[in-house]
């Protein structure tokens, strides 16, 4: 395939013997015609197969615009006292699964980023902690928060589990990225001076994936925290449960204080990582 | 110097001793708060079922086994569904999300004290509420199907297209802007001549990989009513037909497999 940014001067720069062109068109963004139209033609035939299959039961929603308008109402004029005793119980229960699965998190992706990578691990276990990471990426946290409820009973513990899983995954890969692209000469002169493996990993490589480790684990807690407010719609914990009884009540005055707390949280959680990333960094 | 004077010699270490004792308090606290948070997850657990998990995942895998082939005629459509799902959504989703980018980088903002903090809002509220929960308010707003899923995908994904496609914008190089400025064009000519071009390639690489995410959130939407596979995956549980199960991940993970192969196919053609 040949898709390319467009260069403006490509048209003007080629011949100028010839008569100056008397206009002038941008230069598509996919070059070859047969491609830009025959993906053209893709869409809109997609298009006109899936909106015909779609079945759309237009006087359910006209019915729906009432509620939403009471949900838009019920953003405005959030109910934080109704139930605040179930609120705040599902909120720190959040916090307190997001702040543990975090660190559970964190420390099963360590080791398993040291082996997924490539410059640092022999092969047979580099395969293995791939695997791992993987399995781990492959499936929504719904569906492994599904299992483990199913596994372990419902409460915040398969919550944990589901999350630090979740974490695994994202931290390990992204950790084994970083570690490929070390600046091999620091590491070499650490060993250069006869240290251990231990020694080495820990004043060769750490300090040089400290920086990217911190911002990635703070921007995990974040994901976390919003993660565990899905995971407790299938019964692991969190304040997805009250949200769930929130709407299946149509108290959307409540949903809405539910909400308006999890984007404050998740909107001051963004602050202070950016704020402790700037000084890492 | 100081170490020259003291008898023995100081040995090197990496950090001086207000720094390790800065970083003993941090792992001190650190310790402590998530000491206190386990505890608190483990009063709410009944141990007794997490000592029987061995066994109970061991008899759900025997159930598991063999995935029940013959179910594969049901769930065509379903995977269609959750297809568009993700497409249609993703599409509805950059409609509107190109706007709200263009309100929120700082270079075209119209107005950086009011328009721009309204759109970093949008951007912020659609990003903190999974798409689950988006599918959760639209089923109980417009009623379960394919559209709340549709409405939900799309709601979820403008934050993320926005705030990838304003940081793009706000990266651009001015001169290719004050060149197409300098030739007298106006404010729309220069938005399509000097500026999309150069931000189209991002635009694209965002576009197909929310796609992708998109992909992966609308096989459990139907969790909560909101159309496509898991629709049957929330049936099949809560029949514990688990050969079903089965089935239904293996789809899924081949769904998934096969967005990410095109979507790293499309952006390695882009780059």
């Amino acid at each position: 395939m040949s898709i390319e940014a467009t260069s403006p001067n490509s048209g003007v720069s080629g011949k100028q013997s010839a008569a100056l062109p008397e206009s002038w068109s941008r230069p598509p963004f996919i070059k070859n015609h047969l491609l830009r139209w025959g993906l053209l033609l893709g869409v809109v035939l997609y298009l006109y197969l899936s909106i015909g299959s779609l079945e759309v039961n237009w006087t359910r929603i006209y019915e729906g615009l009432d509620r939403g308008a009471k949900f838009i109402f019920g953003f405005m004029n959030p109910n934080f006292a109704g139930r605040w005793n179930d609120i705040s119980e599902g909120i720190i229960e959040s916090l307190v699964m997001t702040v543990t699965s975090t660190v559970i998190g964190i420390a099963i992706s360590i080791p398993i980023g040291f082996g997924a990578a490539s410059n640092l691990a022999p092969l047979p276990i580099y395969l293995f902690c791939r695997g791992i990471i993987a399995l781990s990426r492959s499936f929504q946290e719904i569906i492994v928060a599904i299992l483990f409820v199913a596994i372990f009973g419902f409460g915040p513990l398969a919550g944990v589990l589901t999350l630090s899983f979740a974490t695994i995954g994202f931290l390990s890969k992204l950790l084994a990225e970083d570690i490929e692209s070390i600046d091999k000469s620091q590491a070499e002169a650490v060993k250069a001076t006869g240290s251990p493996w231990w020694q080495w990993i820990n004043y060769g490589v750490q300090p040089q994936i400290m920086p990217r480790l911190i911002g990635l684990s703070l921007y995990r807690l974040d994901i976390n925290f919003r993660e565990s407010a899905v995971v407790g719609l299938v019964g692991a914990g969190g304040i997805g449960a009250t949200l769930n009884t929130a709407f299946d009540r149509y108290e959307y005055d409540t949903a809405a204080a539910i909400l308006i707390l999890i984007i404050g949280i998740v909107m001051l959680s963004e602050y202070i990582s950016g704020y402790i990333r700037a000084g890492v960094q | 110097m100081a170490e020259t004077l003291s008898s023995t010699p100081k040995v090197w270490q990496h950090r001086n001793r207000n720094q390790q004792l800065l970083s003993w308090f941090l792992w001190l606290i650190g310790t402590a708060i998530f000491m206190y948070c386990w505890q608190i997850v483990s009063e709410s657990t009944t141990w007794f079922f997490v000592w029987d998990a061995p066994r109970i995942a061991a008899d759900i895998g025997s159930r598991m086994i063999p995935p029940r082939w013959s179910y594969i005629g049901d769930l065509l459509e379903p995977l269609w569904d959750t297809l568009n799902i993700a497409t249609i959504g993703t599409m509805m989703a950059i409609v509107m999300a190109v706007p709200v980018a263009f309100l929120a980088a700082r270079n075209t903002t119209p107005s950086a004290r009011f328009v721009r903090p309204i759109a970093l809002l949008i951007i912020v509220s659609s990003r903190s509420i999974n798409s689950l929960i988006w599918a959760l308010l639209l089923v109980s707003i417009i009623g379960p199907g394919v559209v709340a899923g549709i409405v939900a995908i799309s709601f979820r994904s403008i934050g993320f297209i926005s705030k990838l496609l304003y940081e793009a914008i706000e990266e651009i190089d001015k001169n290719q802007v004050e060149a197409i400025t300098a030739t007298g064009a106006t404010g729309l000519q220069t938005l399509v001549f000097g500026i999309f071009p150069q931000i189209l390639p991002a635009f694209a690489g965002i576009s197909v990989f929310r796609w992708d995410i998109n992909i992966r959130e609308s096989t459990v939407l139907g969790l909560v009513g909101a159309g496509g596979i898991g629709l049957q995956l929330n049936a099949s549980l809560n029949v514990l037909a688990w050969p079903q199960v089965t089935l239904i991940l293996i789809l899924i993970l081949l769904a998934v497999i096969f967005s990410e192969w095109i979507s790293a196919k499309v952006r390695h053609a882009i780059i």
